[in-house]
């Protein structure tokens, strides 16, 4: 039972920072509640267990990505209120695919066979679930691969932004 | 399980007799007293960084040659005091055009990313608050608490330059953050374990990492001193171009909380240090193995002797320029980090087979010569510069003759 009254303690966090990210006017506002939404993701990754996934998610995103969007938003704007509409024609159109994916996803959770009353598997004794992932990370058999072209990925990114930002003599 | 060994333990099970009595169900009760001990040791913290206030003030005036406080009470030890009365007595201004949710949640958010950190000090084999499998990234997070709280004080404020104090202070702490993170690599690699309790029991049985690794643990120190914003790296502050920094606007307890938020800090990380490659609890006293009382006394003892440490670098070192500091970390600081990583994960896997003695004094040796190599790079590379630098001079000077 208190697993899901946490549960519901933070989807209530996540959602209503959710809105207030897309609706307030002044963008700082809009960051800070960002890292009140991801906040709440990683209250959520904590409370089902995957410790790594929530700390993870509070040090990239909250420290690193979210700091980042504050700091383009300071430096590139000159004004912080948006003063123009937060809406464009196109409104109707995605707030009826938004209703589509809300059923389909209703309708892939409920053939899950989960009530509110279901306890979560427990972890069973002697198994480190983060070690399991580091090991599944590196191996040849498991995400070696995937792993790799993603860090290959980011290392090419990381060199384009030093090219762009490099002073062309 | 008695007394000494496992204190908490005896007081849980105390307080579970007492409410069971009172007739509370058993979860509940669990839950209350968990709360209790949660209370009892941020409270025994901050009592902590009441005095963190004089030892401060009493240590810097030794290093400038003064007195320091020696008015109230013994030794000025009551000194803290009269301070914190001053801070409350203080008018509490918000100024005008400031961001009031943020300026007020930013000092609270300061002071909580320290305290965050005493969740998983292990102060003891049975007296921890929690024994995370993730604590070293969770020192991280906590660390990405403390950036963000920065960032809210210095623009909420409404103030240019508390707004560019709070810009120096974030570059500072993103760009020191990768060394840091590298740095607290070399423990989990040695211990096979991201757990903060887990690297202490290990030192336990197979010594000290100081001498597995001294120059990750000085990594280590230079990075937290530069996380801190402490001296050779406060260019959050600078009386002559921004003054106070990020906190120039805040007045009274909320700049108390700061103010007792990096004292605690910088404790906190001299534990860190003492607990991570100086042997957790079980060292320099080794009853503190089986003695809880001992061993909270073992780590709060090398927390003052490595926050003595960071004061003493604090006092006697210059600041250095913004772009000198940026250049010493990406320069050179990161590529010495994964330089140092990838010699010690070669070393420990070839030696780690060896037996005690050839391990430790193989890993020793093999730092002694990696920081060797280093100076003589660093002594080569100035030699260069600096012949570079006289040598358009002198042939002016020729010329002129």
């Amino acid at each position: 039972m208190g697993a899901q009254i946490l549960f519901f303690l933070c989807a209530a966090l996540i959602l209503i920072s959710a809105i207030m990210v897309v609706t307030v006017r002044n963008l700082i506002h809009a960051a800070l509640w960002l890292i009140a939404t991801l906040f709440g993701a990683a209250l959520l990754y904590a409370s089902l267990d995957a410790s790594f996934i929530a700390v993870v998610q509070v040090v990239v995103y909250i420290g690193a990505i979210a700091i980042m969007f504050i700091f383009a938003v300071m430096l590139t704007r000159r004004e912080l209120l948006i003063k123009t509409d937060q809406t464009n024609a196109n409104w109707p159109l995605a707030l009826g695919l938004s209703a589509v994916m809300l059923v389909a996803l209703g309708y892939v959770i409920g053939g899950f066979g989960v009530t509110l009353n279901t306890t979560p598997a427990a972890i069973p004794a002697g198994v480190d679930p983060l070690t399991l992932l580091g090991k599944a990370l590196l191996a040849p058999e498991a995400y070696v691969l995937p792993f790799e072209v993603a860090s290959v990925l980011l290392l090419a990114a990381m060199v384009g932004a030093v090219y762009v930002a490099m002073n062309k003599k | 399980m008695n007394f000494w060994t496992d204190p908490i333990k005896l007081a849980f099970d105390g307080l579970m007799g007492l409410f069971s009595s009172w007739g509370m169900a058993a979860d509940a009760a669990a839950v209350v007293i968990n709360l209790l001990g949660i209370v009892g040791l941020i409270s025994a913290v901050m009592v902590l960084d009441i005095l963190l206030v004089w030892v401060e003030r009493k240590v810097v005036a030794r290093f400038q040659d003064r007195l320091g406080p020696n008015r109230v009470g013994p030794w000025g030890i009551l000194q803290p005091f009269p301070d914190i009365i001053k801070l409350i007595l203080k008018e509490d201004i918000t100024p005008a055009g400031a961001d009031k949710v943020a300026f007020n949640l930013a000092p609270i958010l300061s002071l909580g990313s320290v305290l965050f950190l005493w969740a998983v000090v292990p102060l003891a084999a049975t007296i921890y608050g929690v024994d995370l499998n993730v604590g070293l990234l969770y020192l991280v997070a906590a660390g990405a608490v403390g950036t963000l709280s920065i960032i809210m004080a210095g623009w909420s404020s409404n103030n240019k330059y508390a707004l560019v104090g709070a810009y120096r202070m974030v570059a500072n702490m993103i760009s020191y953050e990768i060394p840091m993170v590298v740095a607290l690599l070399i423990p989990t690699m040695l211990a096979g374990t991201m757990s903060i309790k887990g690297i202490s029991d290990f030192q336990l049985e197979h010594g000290l990492f100081f001498f597995l690794t001294p120059l990750g643990a000085l990594l280590f120190l230079i990075s937290a001193i530069a996380e801190l914003g402490r001296s050779p790296f406060d260019l959050n502050e600078g009386e002559s171009e921004i003054v106070a920094g990020f906190h120039i606007e805040y007045s009274g307890m909320k700049f108390g909380l700061f103010y007792a938020g990096e004292l605690l800090h910088a404790f906190t990380f001299g534990a860190f240090v003492g607990v991570l490659f100086f042997g957790g609890y079980a060292f320099p006293l080794p009853w503190g193995a089986t003695n809880a009382f001992v061993a909270v006394f073992n780590v709060l003892f090398k927390g003052m002797v490595f926050y003595w440490v960071i004061m003493w670098v604090k006092y006697t070192v210059p600041r250095i320029r913004i772009d000198h500091m940026l250049a010493f970390n990406w320069k050179f600081l990161v590529p010495v980090s994964f330089t140092l990583l990838m010699v010690t994960a070669i070393f420990h896997s070839l030696l780690k087979d060896t037996g005690f003695w050839p391990y430790t004094l193989g890993m020793f040796l093999v730092n002694l010569i990696f920081g060797w190599l280093l100076l003589e790079m660093l002594r080569s590379r100035g030699r260069a510069e600096r012949e570079q630098a006289e040598a358009p001079s002198t042939a002016a000077q020729a010329a002129h003759h």
